[in-house]
């Protein structure tokens, strides 16, 4: 079993070197200066460069960036989503009927949300991470994270052939993560035969900041606002359907789009690539195991329809940093299950309402069905007319409603 | 099962002592260490207690809490520490622990686990009146889920308080004896959610506050605080709580006395 590879001993290596995974890394490193971090990814040096999505940052997500740092390099590429229309419609209605409107200030000044090119998020959190003295590892796969109990430790086998031991391991490795299988933690999972086409558009005027949602007969069509007159789209269809779109010419593409997108912000053309994302709902069985915690998407995969999976993430990052800081400064044994079973009742309940949340919604609006449209319309109406409930959905939108929320998201000091 | 182990290196020792008393040593650690084992119930109360300590330890040596080492440079002696649930952590906080049991097995246990986790903590398998007899003194006493198990409760907290260097501190956790903490500690925890083997602890000896109090003051020291700590099923954790009839925990001053003799 003498190897020639080296073995290398961290207070806590996270797999995975998304947005998730570096939020972990930074907020526990932040705060915690003297526990060591490691962040290993198997994508090649360079390739988050080439994610052309963005991503709708809440309001508390936003409050946690700016308190670690972050945001000041960020606020540059960020648009602020400045109000939010709802419509209930079919393709090609001209004139859409607006069920709800918010106006979306959580404060004076604090818009509920802000757009983000995911690599300009990335980008900063890596700087940050660096500056913080966290080692970001690229092209390195996990191909083995197994525990030692009696040292107290899991060990983490790279490609490379190089072991990294750790007292906590932080699956931050996305939807299919290859640490939680090998944990041999199960998930619930289910699929809705819909697929979000991701792309980015450029408009002839601008979009002052509107968010707007339709809801359609595949499912819901949003438009969210980039800077410089572009918005970012996320376009649900039957799979087939999408898969058909995405591969279909430039020419046949746009104009199912424009048929979608309506000419409220003149003539649109194509301003980036575009992919078709299988949806599905999936949540894990466990978050934490002993010297292991997930997070992120690796924990749960949820709908789009309510721009909610990197808050839920990010909302992930800020408890694990919370719950594993507290339990260091007072010498407790950070990977222990004792410690992290205080992460899992966090977030996994949490987690699980926003799961259902987003699969019923789904539900009652992916389709054209007459008296559903009637009832959900009847709803948003309702809703519309009453201003305490529509700013508890605003709360809610920005991360900012319930109990308990983890210090960072409240933009405080752990 | 006693175990000749003096003041002799880590080294020679495990060479002399044989294979199976090792392995038997190390599968206990992995016991008393095992956060969903037999001593769950400690690891769950572990956090507020050391909560409890530090803050209140911090704010007593002006200490910042919320760094890294709050403990750093104080000499702690925790009485009765078992396989080293509050040792090691209390070390981790910077405090130069003793670590005393009267079992020279959850000694052996106690030193495996520290090897391991690469703590460095002072354990040795001795009384409390054999260190008062040796003459050693403290910043900090913890008397953890102790006195409830001691036969002759004003001996053993005189024999602890006699060690307190002046400005010191000492805490004292353990349980009432009133007749919920008799329902809920003893029958509820022993017998009904079997938390603790049944035998664990005998109603005549739980200790009132005041039985506490009356040693503690009349060896010099004051009472300068007092908690109740309850679990919340919900939650499934501890927090302190005003109510006192069940678990308790209480902190002891000894004044920097007037003309001081900084032992």
């Amino acid at each position: 079993m003498s190897q020639p590879h080296t073995r290398e001993r961290f207070d806590i290596v996270v797999g995975g070197a998304g947005y998730v995974g570096l939020a972990t890394a930074v907020a526990i490193k932040a705060s915690a200066p003297e526990l060591s971090v490691v962040v290993v990814d198997a994508a090649p040096e360079n390739a988050w460069q080439r994610d052309e999505r963005a991503s709708a940052i809440a309001a508390a997500a936003s409050r946690m960036l700016d308190h670690l740092g972050i945001w000041s390099a960020l606020s540059e590429h960020a648009e602020p989503i400045r109000d939010m229309i709802v419509t209930d419609s079919r393709n090609g209605d001209e004139i859409r009927p607006v069920f709800l409107t918010f106006d979306g200030e959580v404060e004076p000044g604090e818009p509920f949300a802000h757009m983000v090119p995911n690599k300009e998020l990335v980008k900063a959190l890596r700087s940050r991470a660096k500056d913080l003295g966290v080692d970001v590892r690229q092209g390195l796969k996990i191909t083995d994270a197994r525990e030692d109990t009696d040292l107290g430790v899991r060990s983490v086998l790279l490609s490379d052939g190089e072991t990294i031991a750790a007292r906590l391991v932080v699956a931050a490795d996305g939807l299919h993560s290859g640490l939680r299988a090998m944990a041999g933690i199960k998930t619930v999972s289910w699929k809705y035969g819909q697929s979000g086409i991701v792309t980015t558009v450029r408009h002839e005027r601008p979009h002052n900041g509107r968010a707007e949602e339709h809801f359609l007969p595949a499912g819901p069509f949003a438009i969210l606002p980039l800077k410089d007159n572009r918005s970012s789209l996320v376009w649900t269809e039957r799979t087939e359907e999408a898969d058909r779109l995405v591969a279909e010419d430039d020419f046949v593409f746009e104009a199912e789009l424009e048929r979608r997108f309506g000419h409220k912000l003149g003539t649109i053309s194509l301003a980036g690539g575009r992919r078709a994302f299988p949806l599905g709902l999936t949540l894990a069985r466990d978050f934490v195991v002993s010297r292991m915690a997930l997070v992120g998407d690796a924990a749960h995969g949820i709908h789009p329809i309510a721009g909610q999976g990197l808050n839920l993430g990010f909302k992930d990052a800020a408890a694990l940093a919370e719950t594993v800081v507290e339990a260091s400064r007072l010498g407790l044994d950070i990977g222990s299950v004792s410690v992290l079973e205080r992460y899992q009742a966090w977030r996994r309940f949490d987690t699980f309402q926003m799961g259902v949340t987003t699969d019923v919604l789904n539900r009652l609006f992916s389709n054209d069905v007459t008296p559903l449209r009637m009832v959900r319309d009847v709803g948003l109406g309702l809703v519309d007319r009453m201003p305490k409930l529509k700013s508890f959905f605003i709360k809610q939108a920005a991360g900012l409603s319930g109990e308990g929320a983890p210090r960072l998201l409240r933009g405080q000091a752990i | 099962m006693t175990i000749a182990a003096e003041d002799k290196n880590g080294d020679s020792r495990q060479s002399s002592i044989d294979q199976a008393e090792v392995d038997r040593f190390s599968a206990l650690a992995r016991e008393w260490w095992n956060p969903t084992g037999k001593f769950k119930p400690l690891h769950k109360f572990n956090p507020v207690r050391l909560t409890y300590i530090r803050d209140q330890a911090s704010l007593h040596f002006g200490r910042d809490a919320r760094s890294s080492k709050p403990l750093q440079g104080l000499r702690v002696l925790d009485i009765g520490c078992g396989g080293g649930l509050l040792s090691e952590p209390m070390a981790r906080m910077g405090a130069e622990v003793v670590g005393a049991d009267a079992s020279a097995t959850n000694i052996e246990v106690a030193k495996i686990h520290a090897a391991q986790s690469g703590v460095s903590v002072d354990y040795r398998a001795v009384t409390a009146e054999q260190l008062a007899a040796e003459g050693e003194t403290f910043d900090i006493i913890l008397n953890m889920e102790v006195v409830e198990h001691v036969s002759d409760v004003n001996f053993f907290m005189t024999t602890c308080a006699s060690m307190v260097r002046p400005g010191g501190l000492m805490f004292v956790a353990t349980i009432n004896r009133t007749l919920k903490a008799g329902a809920l500690a003893i029958v509820g925890a022993e017998y009904v959610l079997r938390w603790l083997p049944k035998g664990t602890h005998q109603y005549e000896k739980l200790v009132r506050p005041e039985e506490l109090q009356r040693p503690i003051e009349a060896s010099g020291m004051n009472l300068i605080d007092r908690t109740g700590v309850f679990y919340s099923p919900l939650s499934d954790s501890w927090n302190l709580s005003r109510d006192m009839d069940v678990n308790y925990m209480v902190l002891a001053e000894r004044p920097k006395a007037a003309a001081a003799s900084r032992i």
